[in-house]
């Protein structure tokens, strides 16, 4: 079988998905590996270690533009005759999977949460969290994007080669403006650690404590629903069925109650901590630790055992 | 400006998820459906501002049977001039999007509008497929959009921030959280929205690629353990040493 992994290499770096995608890629079968701009050799060829063949880098144009990555993405993939073409569900993986898809005539399977089945189906998340699909593939070739944090990392192999690669990607009508990235920021979605916090911190002058703790851990911050409605914190924070679905290794949760639809958007992470001043909050049945206590007393007190852990 | 909605229908966010006939069918018994949130909260209303600034006029699609008239006409309720519903059951979203595809061509719309996903199939390919069988631009996950004459200007999430981007029209975007703030219509559009037209056109034919065989729920979580608020040391020691996650 040979197996294509587009991975998104902005800024010369990969991000721990692009490791996810080839470590799914090389239990399919032979992976070669695509992406563009300026991406390090050194990095691209890391990913030999994840089990790609070849990496192939178009340096003819950097950006994220849907139409030029779709075209780079289908040369590949004719070239490599590829029978299934993997994406991280990330938000390039959202913009370009499908187009490749329809390009290809090729069945997409988004949000996949493990390597396909022995009897082909593949497994993905839906109802946000609620519950797994089966699905089975009805053209030849297919598409996949891998749900972030769903596969674990693996190294098996040595170091790829990397080579330079025309994938014909054509011009973009797309202008980018203005980039607005806030330096030092962990992003939601990717987050391996999220603090986040409810109406219970009672006002946006409190999250002090909130990013004391997320700092401490080195995490990202959320919050729910209402608590992004009235403009205590950005939209991009809202966990939840109509906000971001995240599923980190850690989530914490302060002051949260617990409605069905912001579990649905964190019921994937590992390990849920919920801190309420009432026991009877329904988060609690889907927590694995349970502090009933206030957050304004509970929260510092957990920073300063991370600080007191992390400094020994 | 002629701009084309795509609206879905999806079960109320406070559904019990469960499944029928050997775990192979969506359990719809005492499900109430609702217009995907996405499609309405975000895409539907940012559409309906834009013809208010701009004049114009707004068009809901969407692919599904006689059963989804009652969404359709909340579409309409909210402010639609008019609705169209290609009389087929959803099944694959390759399925849905070349049969919107097929209308799509026939009409010249400036801009086409998805919400970023389904909150029952979260698959977000939908908006993607559509740009595509159109050979146009296509803008994911907007966070806002204005349009100037023959260009729009978007906010679009990436990662680690967001970006700001010029595209000509025409135009598929989906839309994401921020776009817009939800409209609950009125006495008066519920009424309008009896009049209004919703035309029933037949399908073309179309494959599906993909078919949901199964589904399964998530393992019950096992029992919470309780921690006193007095000591976060036996918290940090537990989730580094028991789940070890830090």
């Amino acid at each position: 079988m040979s197996v294509l992994v587009y991975v998104n290499s902005e800024n010369g770096k990969l991000a721990k998905n692009a490791l996810e995608t080839v470590t799914y890629g090389s239990k399919i079968g032979e992976v070669t590996v695509v992406t563009n701009g300026d991406a390090d050799e050194a990095v691209l060829s890391s990913l030999g270690k994840y089990g790609a063949s070849k990496v192939w880098v178009d340096k003819s144009f950097s950006g994220n533009d849907a139409q030029q990555l779709t075209r780079m993405i289908v040369n590949a993939a004719d070239k490599v005759s590829a029978d299934t073409i993997i994406f991280s569900n990330d938000i390039n993986g959202k913009a370009v999977a499908p187009r490749v898809s329809v390009k290809l005539k090729a069945g997409l399977v988004s949000g996949a949460t493990e390597i396909p089945s022995a009897d082909g189906t593949i497994k993905v998340n839906v109802f946000s969290g609620k519950a797994f699909g089966h699905v089975k593939v009805n053209s030849a070739k297919k598409v996949i994007a891998v749900l972030p944090n769903s596969i674990q990392p693996e190294e098996i192999g040595a170091e790829a080669a990397v080579e330079s690669f025309d994938g014909n990607a054509g011009t973009s009508g797309v202008a980018i403006k203005e980039v607005k990235k806030p330096e030092g920021n962990i992003p939601l979605p990717e987050a391996e650690l999220v603090v986040s916090a409810g109406r219970g911190l009672k006002g946006p002058e409190n999250w002090g404590i909130v990013e004391d703790l997320a700092n401490a851990l080195g995490a990202a911050t959320a919050c729910s629903r209402p608590v992004s409605d009235i403009g205590w914190r950005p939209h991009h924070e809202h966990v939840g069925q109509t906000g971001v679905a995240i599923r980190p290794n850690l989530y914490i949760a302060a002051g949260i109650s617990g409605a069905i639809q912001h579990l649905a958007g964190v019921n994937g992470s590992k390990v849920i901590v919920v801190i309420n001043t009432d026991p009877e909050a329904p988060f609690f049945k889907a927590a694995d630790y349970g502090i009933v206590g206030d957050a304004f007393e509970v929260l510092p007190k957990l920073t300063e055992a991370v600080q007191k852990f992390k400094a020994n | 400006m002629k701009i084309l909605v795509c609206l879905s229908k999806s079960p109320d966010t406070t559904s019990k998820i469960a499944f029928t006939e050997g775990n192979t069918k969506f359990d719809e018994n005492g499900v109430q459906y609702i217009v995907n949130p996405y499609d309405e909260w975000y895409a539907l209303v940012r559409a309906l501002e834009l013809k208010e600034a701009n004049g114009g006029t707004v068009t809901t699609i969407t692919v599904g049977t006689a059963a989804d008239d009652a969404t359709i006409r909340k579409g309409l309720a909210i402010g639609a001039d008019n609705a169209v519903r290609i009389d087929n059951e959803a099944k694959d979203a390759y399925q849905v999007a070349s049969q919107i595809a097929a209308y799509a061509k026939e009409q010249a719309f400036d801009l086409i509008l998805t919400g970023k996903e389904t909150i029952n199939y979260n698959g977000s390919q939908v908006a993607g497929m559509l740009a595509e069988e159109l050979d146009l631009p296509f803008i994911s996950l907007a966070t806002s959009l204005d349009v100037n004459g023959s260009t729009a200007t978007l906010s679009k999430e990436i990662v680690g921030g967001l970006e700001v981007v010029e595209a000509p029209l025409p135009l598929v975007v989906s839309a994401a959280k921020g776009m817009a703030e939800q409209r609950i219509p009125n006495m008066r559009g519920i009424m309008a929205a009896r009049s209004k037209p919703l035309e029933v056109i037949a399908p073309s034919s179309s494959d599906e690629l993909t078919t949901f065989v199964s589904y399964s729920t998530p393992d019950e979580k096992s029992a919470v353990k309780m921690i006193d608020p007095s000591n976060m040391d036996e918290l940090v020691e537990l989730l580094h040493n028991e789940a070890k996650v830090i």
